[in-house]
């Protein structure tokens, strides 16, 4: 029951992971990708969260030194130990599609699919963020790190998909 | 404000900055064109349904506490917009329901949400009850209703407030309470969120209403 494919559309699809590796968002825009189970999804889900995870421990460049402050007393601000922190996997690509990853501060993570040739990624994770937290995290009615049930989330993400393509 | 003077004695608690002034020394239309961030106020609504939800059984009473949070938001709104108003003829209380109901739906709504409502009628069964428009309650921007709460429209907060208004103008209501008209048949829908506040007016206001339009009032 999703609309038919588009050639102009170029967004695959939307997965966003909880803090936990649960997946608690799916939708798909157009298809050109393999019809999966809801169980499939799940795992697959996952498995993403769990390398996501490996891979940020696995990070072969060295971290980088704070900047020293060369300012005296008056501006000194504790190193903040997000900088040189490595992060998990963030792009995925192959020959159909391409997965871009985003994690928030919070540790949820947005995964776009999408054709290897879409500009722009960045700028949609984040409007699809500032979507998420107007529609999903002002929502009275919603708990967070459970499957995301909200209309609004679903009817303004799907016009904005639909203007960007 | 500067910090209060740590070589005073400890008072009732109110601070008492440096200058000597304090917050009744301050020009009260000095946040008459602040801006309020919407989403500091959405979360704060977000906190403010869940407090009422709890212990709370069904949607009507859900509804009823929010109206209770609104309501005091409408006794203090009536006198701070009144003293506001620059036109010193509209400052005076309104003394007839046409006139309180448009200020409502002009002057309280444009201060509330930068817009005026959307719409007014008087009941045409019951005349003792007036309808007001919006299209798209600001408080519900960002709500999205479970199935379960299908009924409950957040609105009930800006209905208390209405009340609050109306009882502290001296025309008493039986109660104002929010409905949902958004999915209505014939109509395509393009308001999905619209709401109808009715306003029931006690049969004393109504009384009173008629003498006045008979002497000329």
């Amino acid at each position: 029951n999703r609309p038919p494919a588009n050639e102009n559309r170029v967004v695959f699809a939307l997965f966003i992971i909880s803090k936990s590796g649960g997946l608690i968002y799916n939708r798909e825009f157009s298809s050109g990708l393999a019809k999966l189970s809801s169980n499939d999804l799940l795992m697959l889900a996952g498995s993403f969260h769990g390398m996501h995870a490996i891979t940020a421990q696995l990070c072969p460049a060295p971290p980088v030194p704070p900047p020293t402050s060369s300012s005296s007393t008056a501006g000194n601000v504790a190193p903040s130990p997000f900088i040189s922190r490595p992060t998990g996997i963030e792009v995925l690509e192959s020959s159909h599609f391409r997965i871009q990853c985003f994690q928030t501060q919070t540790g949820i993570k947005f995964l776009l699919f999408t054709e290897p040739t879409q500009p722009n990624i960045d700028t949609m994770m984040r409007k699809i963020y500032e979507l998420y937290t107007d529609f999903v995290m002002k929502n009275p009615f919603y708990t967070v790190e459970m499957p995301i049930r909200c209309v609004k989330f679903d009817t303004n993400l799907d016009q904005f998909i639909k203007v960007r393509s | 404000m500067s910090t209060p003077n740590p070589n005073q004695p400890p008072t009732s608690g109110l601070r008492y900055p440096s200058n000597k002034k304090t917050i009744y020394d301050r020009n009260l239309n000095r946040s008459k064109n602040a801006e309020l961030s919407r989403a500091a106020f959405a979360y704060l609504f977000v906190e403010m349904i869940s407090y009422a939800q709890r212990n709370v059984r069904d949607i009507s009473s859900l509804e009823k506490r929010l109206n209770t949070q609104g309501y005091p938001l409408g006794l203090r709104l009536l006198d701070l917009l009144l003293s506001r108003s620059s036109n010193p003829l509209a400052s005076i209380r309104p003394t007839r329901i046409h006139t309180l109901i448009q200020w409502v739906a002009q002057t309280l709504w444009r201060h509330l949400f930068g817009r005026p409502a959307d719409a007014l009628e008087r009941g045409t069964t019951d005349p003792s009850q007036y309808m007001l428009y919006d299209n798209d309650p600001m408080v519900n921007q960002y709500i999205s209703l479970p199935k379960e709460m299908r009924g409950l429209n957040c609105a009930a907060f800006v209905a208390g407030i209405i009340e609050g208004v109306c009882d502290g103008a001296g025309f008493p209501t039986e109660g104002v309470t929010a409905h949902s008209v958004g999915e209505e048949e014939g109509k395509a829908g393009m308001w999905p969120g619209k709401t109808v506040f009715l306003i029931k007016f006690k049969g004393e206001v109504l009384e009173r209403e008629e003498i006045l339009g008979r002497g000329g009032g």
